[in-house]
């Protein structure tokens, strides 16, 4: 079911109740109609009647509550000092990375900026992994020398992780034209927040992107606020849809996990036709910006808990499955029971892995050049060593 | 192995190369090649070492003038070449054989780049292979380093460097930092280069050395190309080490004409090339102060000073192993270069050879370098920004009192 479970011992007896049900109902397709339709910038919108079926509803209601456990569980470590620096949580916005993978396959590239720990997720990363990184240690994905803000998973194809604000847009484009380089039929997402969409370097990337018809999909995830500034302050025109002006744009809401299901599978098909396409999320972040912003000096509480109410991806999730009748209650408490024990878990292993040792300092500074390894002007070595 | 020495006779030009260095030359095979130290040493290396077989070594493959050399082995045929066009001949080989390797900046394709680095390629490879990219240095260097993690291995012109200022956030925190913050997962193969340095009145803007900017960011390799031979080793070199470099060229240095030799031939990346070998005083140069530094070499030859002089070519890391033993055999260093003083290269290698050879050394380390004003426009200003042979003759006095 959950890819993101791979690693722990699986089958309780709920899980086991799923199968049962699931292998009598999984065939069966059920059309959901996203809240609300899609506003096109120069292209035609694709319909706002998506197909799933029961088996994909419960994986993203189990996945997305895996992530929501795994966020708040990060801010507990993050006030008890385990977890220091910068921790950006993207509780709120789950919808976007969980219907983005619906629609595409671990080949296609994603790349995004510092609210990266769904992502990584999704893309096939474990919780032991998160949590280690997110804590210093060896068992993190980038093994400890990373931190939040630094998660990869080459064999997923994402490519992180990065700090500084919009400079993972050009990567994007980068990694959009070796895949036109070498001729692959998959695409990239390069994600961006509302933020970063002021940035110019965003402009260059798009306007070669267009230039070469390169695959890449930019997809801003609008949560609004850029930090601690709201968009109607930042931006004269918070249309970030519209941006591309030659290049077309979508309009989705983020908190729809088949609105953005739909609008990646749409994406990407136009992508590798006719070049790149902007897709704006509507989302919303429940947290502040980071751990060290309360996110109530420039936002109403109402506000916050307004959102939560009308419009939380999981919540929909929950009123769907229950809609249609494909678990109860009871069972989808259970699965969030099953999901705290898992993050449990994992940071309990994650809690036990070592910090990195004193030698890992200077390993991956470097790979292995031509076969001399010589050192710097701060290491008091005298000779080049050779192999 | 003797070290040959090949006296320039009448010298002609003030541009011409005088080399005396042991030779460094390699096989051309696919999957390996050999790397000859200057010590003997022979090393197979490559990136799939297959089993090695001893090739014999060429020990004089460059001649400053073809008949004029002093070699006692036959002389191996070569070629005349600009710098430029040394350039270009490396960039056409590793291109010829790696199809990952792909060029893009400013006018590089259709135009042939606006110092004739990549003529003739655009034709050749395509235009996706030579990428004539917008005037958008943050972001094409963004989309190399992009492209370097998905494996491809670009080479990222600016045409000048100065402008690659507006792409160090791409430079620092992706190229040198993704391999360290991935834990490994990710390498950038890429190579940044550009001219760069004072030419001719170019003005403050264009007259800029970046050595001194990048040298702190940990994870990249610098290295700077004097001559066609090495411009051309050293492009290929850098193209196909792992790890991200970038090569400063000179603007002025373009049109130096040398013989390099008509076989395939790699440089290491992290060495330095010994120029003159002498007895009391180190000179340390990189780049077109070398040239301003032989110049003054005569002069104190014909004073009777006994000058060694040591193009160090790899600016991060320094080359400590030879410019720790000429230390050790003349104990006075003078550093010539082209960087302003504050923080400049000549400011590290004081450091640190002061912190490694303390003991070895008779007199303070002279460091001369350019001044630390903006470059004027006015010819005479540009002048005196930077290092002239005058200087160099009147400190290598001081420092030989």
């Amino acid at each position: 079911m959950a890819f993101a479970r791979r690693s722990f011992k699986p089958i309780s007896t709920t899980t086991s109740f799923f199968r049962r049900r699931l292998l009598t109902t999984t065939t069966d397709d059920i059309t959901v109609e996203t809240s609300v339709p899609f506003t096109g910038h120069n292209c035609e919108p694709p319909s706002r009647s998506v197909s799933t079926n029961p088996k994909e509803l419960l994986s993203f209601f189990t996945d997305m509550a895996l992530m929501r456990r795994m966020e708040i569980a990060a801010d507990s470590l993050y006030k008890s000092k385990l977890i220091r620096g910068f921790c950006h949580l993207y509780d709120g916005q789950e919808a976007v990375c969980v219907g983005m993978e619906a629609a595409i396959t671990k080949k296609d590239c994603i790349i995004t900026a510092y609210r990266d720990h769904c992502i990584f997720l999704g893309r096939g990363g474990t919780l032991l992994e998160s949590f280690a990184e997110l804590m210093g240690r060896q068992a993190g994905c980038s093994k400890g020398k990373g931190g939040s803000m630094h998660f990869y998973k080459k064999d997923a194809c994402f490519f992180g992780g990065h700090g500084i604000v919009g400079a993972q847009v050009p990567l994007g484009c980068g990694l959009a034209f070796a895949q036109k380089f070498r001729k692959e039929d998959h695409v990239t997402f390069a994600m961006y927040g509302d933020g970063a969409a002021n940035q110019g370097q965003l402009f260059e990337a798009l306007n070669m992107a267009a230039l070469w018809d390169l695959p890449a999909i930019l997809v801003c995830e609008n949560n609004h606020y850029g930090m601690g500034t709201a968009e109607w302050r930042a931006a004269k025109s918070p249309a970030y849809y519209k941006r591309g002006d030659y290049v077309p744009g979508l309009k989705v809401d983020g908190m729809d996990a088949f609105a953005v299901k739909q609008a990646c599978k749409f994406a990407k098909e136009h992508a590798l036709k006719n070049g790149p396409i902007i897709l704006e999320m509507d989302t919303y972040r429940y947290h502040g910006h980071s751990m060290s912003d309360p996110g109530s000096t420039y936002r109403t509480r109402d506000e916050i808990s307004g959102v939560r109410q009308e419009r939380d991806p999981i919540e929909r999730i929950r009123k769907l499955i229950l809609a249609h009748d494909l678990a109860t209650e009871k069972e989808l408490k259970d699965i969030e029971k099953q999901a705290r024990k898992e993050v449990d878990e994992a940071i309990a292993q994650a809690k036990e892995s070592p910090m990195p040792e004193e030698s890992e300092l200077f390993t991956n500074v470097y790979r292995k050049g031509l076969g001399v390894e010589s050192f710097g002007t701060d290491r008091k070595e005298l000779r080049a060593t050779l192999p | 192995m003797a070290s040959l020495i090949i006296q320039r006779i009448g010298a002609a030009t003030s541009f011409d190369t005088n080399n005396n260095f042991d030779r460094r030359s390699l096989s051309g095979r696919k999957s390996g090649f050999l790397v000859v130290r200057s010590d003997g040493a022979k090393i197979t290396t490559g990136l799939k070492p297959i089993g090695s077989r001893t090739h014999h070594l060429v020990t004089n493959a460059v001649a400053t003038k073809p008949g004029n050399s002093a070699a006692s082995t036959a002389s191996k045929s070569g070629h005349e070449i600009l710098l430029f066009d040394a350039l270009r001949e490396g960039l056409e080989e590793e291109m010829d054989r790696d199809a990952r390797v792909c060029v893009m900046g400013e006018d590089v394709g259709h135009y042939g780049g606006s110092y004739k680095v990549t003529k003739g390629l655009a034709p050749k490879y395509g235009d996706l292979r030579v990428l004539d990219t917008p005037i958008a240095e943050n972001a094409f260097t963004g989309m190399g380093i992009g492209a370097a993690m998905t494996g491809l291995r670009p080479i990222i012109e600016g045409m000048n460097m100065g402008f690659l200022l507006l792409a160090f956030n791409q430079i620092s925190n992706n190229c040198g930092m993704l391999h360290y913050t991935s834990g490994g997962q990710f390498k950038i193969p890429v190579v940044i280069r550009g001219p760069g340095g004072v030419g001719r009145q170019l003005g403050a803007e264009h007259s800029q050395r970046l050595e001194s900017y990048f040298q702190s960011i940990p994870g990249i390799q610098m290295v700077a190309c004097s001559t066609p031979y090495n411009a051309k080793g050293l492009m290929k070199a850098a193209i196909r080490s792992d790890n991200p470099v970038i090569l400063f060229e000179h603007v002025l240095l373009y049109n130096l004409k040398e013989t390099i030799p008509d076989e395939e031939y790699v440089l290491n990346l992290e060495e330095a090339e010994m120029v003159r070998p002498g007895q009391h005083v180190t000179i340390l140069t990189y780049s077109r102060m070398r040239y301003h530094v032989m110049q003054a070499a005569k002069t104190l030859v014909n004073k009777g000073y006994d000058p060694e002089v040591i193009d160090i070519r790899s600016l991060k890391p320094f080359d400590l192993h030879m410019i720790g033993n000429s230390v050790k055999k003349t104990h006075r260093v003078l550093i010539v270069e082209e960087c302003m003083r504050t923080g400049g290269i000549g400011a590290s290698l004081t450091a640190a050879i002061n912190e490694n050879f303390q003991d070895y050394l008779d007199a303070p380390i002279v460091c001369l370098s350019s001044q630390d004003v903006p470059t004027p426009y006015a010819g005479t200003l540009e002048e005196w920004t930077v290092v002239q042979p005058p200087q160099i003759v009147a400190a290598v006095e001081q420092l030989c009192k």
